[in-house]
């Protein structure tokens, strides 16, 4: 799915992945997680990545693998560097407006992938469906 | 749900009561002016009831810790009011619970003041 740089994007990526998640079998809690760590991928994407540049697109995939939900995100900015992100907990941060999006998402999810694409980024977020074993995908959307 | 912000004055200090989704967008724009409208017609005691509040993103996170400093900034005090389960939890992860004074009791938080 190509989604505009747009607020409305984010907004339908949150519902979109509340209801696969829903449909996944995650409890209420855990949806609320993934719904909001996909939020605040999809912000990075259209705010920090391409700002908000109607030619710029974001790509955006929800897959059910046998043992996970699995959410990718990409933008086409300048690219997010993993290795340079500060840390939102650090005390000269921690009174700073912005900067905890990758943070939460890392805090809500299993698995966080973040990659460079050059340009752009893609990030990839993993939540293991619980008492569920294996890696095989059974369905894509 | 769109963001709503209803300012009402006790004994000196403004208490905002908050409701719905403060998130980047609507909600944060609203949050901000708020405050900003506040401090500037003089109040440097602002009682934030986030009671109503049943969601806030990275952004809402923001605003709240902006809100904050520009108030202290100024010489004044920010509290929060009534934190719902999942405002709470956020605050705990990003560590901003310290930050903030946060009460469950308006009353006592009015007489929190100095």
């Amino acid at each position: 799915m190509t989604l505009e740089s747009t607020l409305d994007s984010v907004n339908s990526a949150e519902a979109s992945a509340t209801r696969f998640a829903a449909g996944a079998g995650f409890d209420e809690d855990e949806i609320a997680r993934i719904s909001m760590a996909v939020r605040e991928a999809t912000i990075n994407a259209v705010l920090h990545g391409n700002a908000y540049d109607p030619a710029k697109k974001v790509g955006f995939v929800l897959e059910r693998t046998r043992d996970s939900m699995v959410i990718t995100i990409t933008d086409q900015g300048q690219g997010l560097d993993p290795n340079k992100i500060p840390d939102p907990l650090a005390p000269e941060n921690l009174l700073k407006q912005s900067g905890r999006g990758i943070f939460l998402i890392r805090a809500f999810m299993d698995e966080v992938q973040i990659r460079m694409l050059h340009p752009g980024t893609e990030i990839k977020l993993i939540k293991h469906v619980p008492g569920v074993a294996g890696d095989n995908k059974e369905a894509s959307q | 749900m769109s963001m709503k912000a209803n300012t009402r004055q006790v004994d000196g200090i403004a208490i905002v009561d908050l409701s719905g989704r403060i998130t980047l967008g609507e909600g944060s724009v609203i949050l901000r002016d708020t405050v900003r409208d506040l401090v500037g017609k003089g109040n440097k005691k602002i009682l934030l009831n986030l009671g109503e509040v049943n969601y806030i993103d990275s952004s809402g996170i923001g605003e709240l810790v902006s809100a904050f400093t520009s108030v202290r900034n100024q010489g004044g005090e920010l509290k929060l009011l009534n934190l719902t389960k999942k405002v709470h939890d956020l605050l705990q992860i990003t560590k901003l619970y310290t930050v903030f004074d946060v009460k469950d009791d308006e009353t006592a938080a009015i007489k929190s003041f100095k």
